[in-house]
C-alpha cells in the first residue's frame, strides 16, 4: 500500500469521496442520521471542485432537485436514511419514468417510521425495490467495507449514467459510521462512465427515441429543447394515451436493465466450490458471515459465502445455480426476513432455507442489537473456539406469533443435523 | 500479536471517547501499519448518556467490526463502566477514572483506577484533555501501539492551537501509567 494515500475514513466520508471521484457535481439533501456525514463532507468538498451543495427544505425537494440538476447535465446525488427514503419514493419513480440518471444513498437505520436513528438495519432492501409505485427498473448496490463504499458509489454513478436510471446505494449505520483505513484511488484507477449525449440536430433529437435501447440524453441549456414528464410519453417526451406506446415504453425501461443484468451483477464468492452449506449475506451482515465462513473453513467445515454487491437486479442466476448443488442456504439479515423471500423464490425448493432473523435476536437477547447484528447472535461458534455448526434459532413452535417469539428464549439449532431432514 | 486486539473507550457523550477511538485506530492503521477498524455507539443525546468507541486492531484483515471480548477498556464514568464492562475478557485490563467510578466491576481482569479527570484539571487546567491522558495511559499499559504512533496520531487530529497541551497530556498519560504499572 502506498503509505501517503492511506487514510482512516468513515464509511460516509468514503461515499462522499466516491461521488466526487465519479464526477458528482451536485448534491441536494436533507440531513438525517446516520447519513449526515455524507452531506457534511460534500458541503465542504463540492464547492472546491466547482460543484453545488444545497441543503433542501426536505427529502422530497432533494430528490426533485437532483433530478433537475441531472437534466442539466450534472452527475447528481442525494443521501438519506429510512424516513427520508420513504419521502423520496415519488421522486425516484419520476426519475425511473423520465430516465434521469442519479444516485440515491440510503444509510439504513432501524424502522419502521423514525425508528432507531443511531442503530443499523437492513430493512429497506425491499423498499428499494418496491418503494415507488408502478413497474419500474431498480438498480441497487450494497457495499460492506469502507473501501468498497467508495468503489461501489463510483459504480452506482457509472450504472446510472450508462443505463439512464436512478441507482441506489444501500448500506447501514455500522459501515456508515465505521472507520477503516482506505486508499483513495488515483485518477484513472477506477472506471468512470459519462452519459452519452446527442450529436444530431436539435430538430432531430428525441429524448426517448426507441431506435436506441438507451437514448442519448441532452443537457438542458445546450440547445436541445425537449419535454420531461412522469406521464407515459412518446419519444419526444410529451404525454400519450396510446396503449401501444405506453406498453412499449414501460417494457423498454424494464428491458434496459433486464437485458444487461450480467453487466450489473457483481458477487463475491468465498469457498463456494464444494460447500454444502452456504451463507447468502450482504452489507455489514456479510462481514460477520465472512468471518464465520473462514472460521468454519479453519475447523474443516465446508461452508461458503455468496455476497451480492448488486442487490437489485437480484442475483437470480447465482442463487439458482447454487440451490442445485447445496443442501442449505442461510440468509442472515438485519431485518425480519426480506431478501430470504427472493432467495427462496430462485432456489425453487431445491435446497433448505434458514433465516436466523438477527434483528429479533438482539432484542430477544436483551442486549442492544446493534452490538450484535452480525454473527455473534447468528453463529454461536463464529468468534469463539467452538466449531461453526450451530445457528441460534428461535424455537419453531414459537415462530407463529411474533409477540410470543419476542418473549421466548432462543435455542441452539444445529444446521448439520437439519441438512438431512426435509422441511 | 494475537489475531484480534479489542479496545473499548467509554464515558459520557462529549468526553471525547469517539475521538480517542479514532486516534487509536489511526495510530495503529496509519502510523503502525496494522489493520484497524473503529466503530462507535451513542444515543440520540448530543451530550451525556453512555457513549463508547471500539477499536479492533489486527495483523489480519478485519471482518467482524465490533468488540466481542475486550482486551483493554477505558471507563470515565460509572454509568459507562457498568454498562459496558461485561465483555472484558479474562486477563484483559480495565482503566477507570477513580473519582467517577466508585463501584469497580469484579472479574478476571486487571483494574487500574486513576484520577484521570482531576489530573487533567490540576496539572493542565483543562478537563477536556482527560481523553488524551487516558490514551497515553492505555498506550503505555497495553503497548498495542508505539508511543511515536500515538503521538503522531494525536497531533494530526487536534487543533493546531492545542498541540502543546495535547502533547503534554499524552506525556502525563505515559508517565502516570508507568507509575501505576509498577
Amino acid at each position: 500500500m502506498a503509505e501517503k494515500k492511506k487514510k482512516l475514513l468513515q464509511g460516509n466520508e468514503a461515499c462522499a469521496e466516491g461521488a466526487l471521484y465519479a464526477g458528482c457535481r451536485f448534491y441536494a439533501g436533507y440531513p438525517i442520521t446516520p447519513s449526515t456525514e455524507i452531506a457534511e463532507h460534500l458541503s465542504v468538498r463540492l464547492p472546491k471542485v466547482g460543484g453545488k451543495f444545497i441543503q433542501m427544505e426536505d427529502e422530497i425537494a432533494s430528490i426533485a432537485a437532483i433530478t433537475g440538476a441531472s437534466l442539466t447535465g450534472l452527475k447528481s446525488m442525494t443521501a438519506t436514511s429510512g424516513p427520508g427514503f420513504s419521502l423520496k419514493q415519488e421522486g425516484i419513480g419520476f426519475a425511473c419514468m423520465a430516465e434521469v440518471p442519479c444516485v440515491i444513498v440510503n444509510v439504513m437505520r432501524g424502522g419502521p417510521s423514525t425508528g432507531f436513528p443511531t442503530g443499523p438495519s437492513q430493512s429497506d432492501v425491499m423498499q428499494a425495490k418496491w418503494g415507488t409505485h408502478g413497474d419500474h427498473p431498480v438498480v441497487a448496490v450494497a457495499p460492506a467495507y469502507v473501501q468498497e463504499i467508495l468503489s461501489e458509489t463510483v459504480r452506482a454513478f457509472n450504472l446510472a449514467e450508462k443505463y439512464r436510471t436512478p441507482v441506489m446505494v444501500l448500506y447501514d449505520e455500522i459501515v456508515g459510521h465505521m472507520r477503516e483505513p482506505i486508499v483513495l484511488p488515483e485518477k484513472g484507477e477506477l472506471e468512470v462512465i459519462d452519459r452519452i449525449k446527442p450529436t444530431c440536430n436539435s430538430e432531430e433529437y428525441f429524448p426517448y427515441d426507441d431506435k436506441y435501447e438507451i437514448a442519448p440524453l441532452a443537457a438542458y441549456g445546450e440547445g436541445y429543447r425537449f419535454h420531461v414528464t412522469g406521464l407515459n410519453h412518446k419519444k419526444d417526451g410529451f404525454p400519450t394515451n396510446d396503449a401501444k406506446l405506453i406498453q412499449e415504453g414501460n417494457e423498454r425501461i424494464l428491458r434496459k436493465i433486464e437485458n444487461h443484468k450480467n453487466d450489473i451483477w457483481k458477487n463475491e464468492e468465498l469457498e463456494l466450490n464444494d460447500a454444502k452449506i452456504v451463507v447468502f449475506a450482504y452489507g455489514s451482515t456479510a462481514r460477520s458471515a465472512r468471518y464465520a465462513v473462514k472460521e468454519a473453513g479453519n475447523s474443516g467445515k465446508k461452508v461458503g459465502l455468496l455476497r451480492p454487491l448488486t442487490l437489485w437486479p437480484f442475483p437470480e442466476k447465482a442463487v439458482e445455480e447454487l440451490a442445485k448443488r447445496v443442501k442449505v442456504i442461510i440468509v442472515p439479515e438485519m431485518n425480519m426476513g426480506q431478501m430470504i423471500v427472493e432467495v427462496e423464490r430462485y432456489a425453487r425448493g431445491k435446497c433448505e432455507m434458514k433465516n436466523p432473523d438477527s434483528q429479533a435476536a438482539g432484542i430477544l437477547l436483551g442486549k442492544e442489537f446493534y452490538y450484535l447484528p452480525p454473527h455473534q447472535n447468528l453463529w454461536c461458534g463464529g468468534l469463539h473456539s467452538s466449531p461453526v455448526k450451530e445457528v441460534l434459532r428461535r424455537p419453531r413452535s414459537k415462530e407463529r406469533g411474533l409477540r410470543r417469539a419476542f418473549r421466548s428464549r432462543w435455542e441452539v439449532y444445529n444446521v448439520n443435523s437439519s441438512c438431512s431432514k426435509k422441511r | 500479536m494475537s489475531q484480534r486486539y479489542e479496545m473499548r473507550f467509554s464515558g459520557s457523550g462529549g468526553q471525547g471517547m469517539i475521538l480517542a477511538g479514532i486516534i487509536m485506530a489511526e495510530a495503529a492503521a496509519i502510523y503502525d501499519n496494522k489493520n484497524a477498524v473503529q466503530s462507535q455507539s451513542y444515543g440520540p443525546e448530543a451530550r451525556g448518556g453512555a457513549s463508547k468507541a471500539e477499536v479492533i486492531i489486527s495483523s489480519q484483515p478485519i471482518d467482524y467490526p465490533k468488540a466481542t471480548g475486550i482486551d483493554a477498556m477505558l471507563a470515565l464514568t460509572q454509568e459507562a463502566c457498568a454498562k459496558y464492562c461485561n465483555d472484558i475478557k479474562e486477563g484483559g485490563i480495565l482503566l477507570v477514572d477513580s473519582e467517577e467510578v466508585k463501584n469497580l466491576p469484579r472479574g478476571n481482569f486487571k483494574t487500574y483506577s486513576f484520577p484521570i479527570t482531576s489530573i487533567a484539571r490540576d496539572e493542565l487546567g483543562k478537563t477536556i484533555v482527560a481523553n488524551i491522558i487516558a490514551l497515553g495511559m492505555i498506550t503505555e499499559l497495553t503497548k498495542i501501539v508505539s508511543h511515536e504512533a500515538i503521538e503522531k496520531a494525536v497531533l494530526a487530529r487536534v487543533p493546531a492551537a492545542f498541540l502543546d497541551l495535547n502533547k503534554k497530556a499524552l506525556q502525563i498519560g505515559f508517565e502516570k501509567a508507568k507509575a501505576v504499572k509498577v
